[in-house]
């Protein structure tokens, strides 16, 4: 393999990656603070990715203005999913709450069967993200640079509320102790929809730029990549942020890299995460950056 | 005044509080005594709105606390430190009582309670940027107090506050109790350690198995014979 070839195959592991990662934090995010496997997080990734194209193609928004309501929208739609399908099931037991997830999923897939129709539907890509970028014999689209820049930029800001406001304080509050978060007149639910809120608009953010790349949306899209960021939260330690990202990373460059190295076998390419995951749980069960909580007597 | 009429608690088919009362009047300090598993802690939790009632009531200054929400009770002053200490340990001890003050908005009276906290446990100022699971538990027990101070509380209730800690440090926790109730907090305390909250209570009751079965001033208790066999037995003088 020539070095530019293998700069291209880098560049595009380094855009999976970060779409990964936007996809796998809210997964992340949501089990540190509810203990619960957003079943349904794909799908609102699904949802984020047609609103935006129908934003544009029903109402001829401009690009832009189409990828902020969708994230918008798409959030609010993470929090209904909340209200309706978890919130009511708070002090069931936690098998309930899978189960109402796996419903929530199937039900969002079907109704988007129905409303968007099955077949698949192209994208029409901005012009400045669909700039082919040449230095010397490396080519890539601008799109693809573009990923990783908002990926981190979005990190940046979900670490600093995490780490520094008084909602993230709250959240990782009761993430580690729901009554004694009661205790200190934290609205519980109030930052559970926040964090819901949150992680729906980093994946229906990672679901527009997906449309970008691979710019054809059908109702099922978010069922692989939902999958594939679940078990990269796994990887790197569910509930903790900087895992999920590291795990998001992994799995994009596991996967592209040994495509391009191993083409024969290609066909193969989504059973990576699941050998990986099955590694590192017999390996590091916590996760890469996860840690077992010890209790002082 | 806090004031708690025919408390029910069912739990599944367990019948844990069994229609109690007790007044906990302004300014004093009230114990609650009784054996494991008496209802004790469920007594606080249903009053902070953590544990449903079953039955009964509890109010406030003559407002309805039964059926509002832990954060709302808490807001209105009302303020349990948790059995256990439940401080949070993957924050700082500063973050721990930046939450203890969430529902506040006056920085000023903020700034001011932190450093009465600190004044109070000096320990707690010189681990401030530490992880709260870090500490250990007398220092956790200081953290938990210094939190719930931070709500700013009218009356502050505390389950166990000396289980499993050091005789000076439960000493010490004691002390603070009793300073905390000279600045006009009302204490309402629940205690393993029976003597040490007889000594220190102005009032108290005694709780078996769900039912207030004896109640009077603390000096009362402390002479009645049935609490001495019970609950004073073998106990070691403390305070």
């Amino acid at each position: 393999m020539t070095l530019p070839l293998l700069l291209q195959h880098l560049a595009n592991a380094l855009a999976l990656g970060s779409l990964y990662a936007l996809i796998a934090i809210g997964y992340t995010m949501v089990y540190g603070i509810l203990r619960l496997i957003n079943f349904a997080h794909g799908d609102v990734f699904m949802l984020g990715a047609y609103v935006a194209f129908y934003c544009v193609a029903l109402f001829l928004l401009p690009w832009w203005a189409s990828f902020v309501i969708a994230i918008v929208v798409t959030a609010l739609m993470g929090v209904l999913l909340e209200r309706v399908a978890y919130r009511p099931l708070r002090d069931s037991p936690k098998i309930s709450v899978m189960i109402s997830a796996i419903g929530a999923s199937f039900l969002i897939e079907n109704v988007a069967v129905v409303l968007f129709g099955g077949r698949p539907k192209g994208v029409a890509v901005p012009d400045i993200l669909n700039v082919k970028l040449t230095l010397g014999a490396v080519s890539v689209m601008s799109v693809s640079l573009v990923i990783p820049i908002c990926t981190f930029a979005l990190l940046a800001v979900l670490l600093w509320v995490v780490g520094k406001t008084r909602t993230g304080m709250a959240m990782r509050a009761v993430s580690t102790d729901l009554d004694a978060a009661r205790l200190q007149a934290i609205d519980v639910n109030r930052i559970i929809s926040f964090t819901f809120g949150s992680g729906s608009l980093l994946a229906s953010f990672g679901g527009i730029l997906w449309s970008y790349k691979y710019p054809q949306l059908n109702p099922l899209m978010g069922v692989m990549p939902g999958l594939k960021c679940f078990i990269a939260a796994v990887i790197g330690g569910i509930g903790n942020i900087q895992g999920a990202v590291l795990g998001g990373f992994l799995l994009g460059a596991i996967e592209l890299l040994t495509i391009a190295f191993l083409p024969t076998l290609t066909g193969y390419r989504d059973a990576f995460a699941f050998v990986l995951l099955i590694v590192v749980l017999l390996v590091k069960p916590s996760g890469l950056l996860g840690s077992r909580q010890v209790e002082k007597v | 005044m806090l004031k708690v009429e025919q408390l029910s608690v069912h739990y599944g088919g367990i019948h844990a509080l069994q229609g109690i009362g007790l007044e906990v009047p302004d300014g004093a300090i009230v114990s609650l005594i009784g054996a494991n598993g008496a209802g004790k802690s469920t007594a606080l939790r249903s009053i902070v709105g953590l544990v449903k009632p079953s039955g009964g009531s509890i109010s406030w200054n003559g407002e309805r606390l039964t059926g509002l929400a832990t954060k709302d009770i808490v807001s209105r002053g009302v303020c349990l430190v948790p059995e256990g200490r439940h401080v949070f340990p993957n924050l700082t001890v500063d973050e721990n009582l930046t939450l203890g003050a969430y529902s506040r908005r006056d920085r000023a009276g903020i700034a001011a309670d932190r450093e009465k906290v600190f004044g109070f446990f000096p320990r707690l100022e010189e681990r401030a940027k530490q992880k709260a699971g870090t500490l250990s538990g007398g220092e956790q027990q200081m953290l938990a107090v210094g939190r719930a101070l931070m709500t700013r509380p009218k009356i502050l209730m505390m389950d166990e506050p000396s289980l499993g800690l050091a005789p000076l440090v439960v000493k010490m926790i004691f002390g603070i109790v009793r300073a905390i109730n000279q600045e006009g907090v009302t204490v309402l305390l629940i205690e393993q350690n029976a003597r040490a909250a007889l000594e220190i209570a102005d009032h108290a009751y005694v709780l078996e198995t769900g039912r207030i079965t004896l109640q009077g001033s603390g000096k009362e208790l402390l002479a009645h014979d049935g609490v001495r066999r019970a609950y004073l037995g073998e106990a070691d003088p403390v305070a």
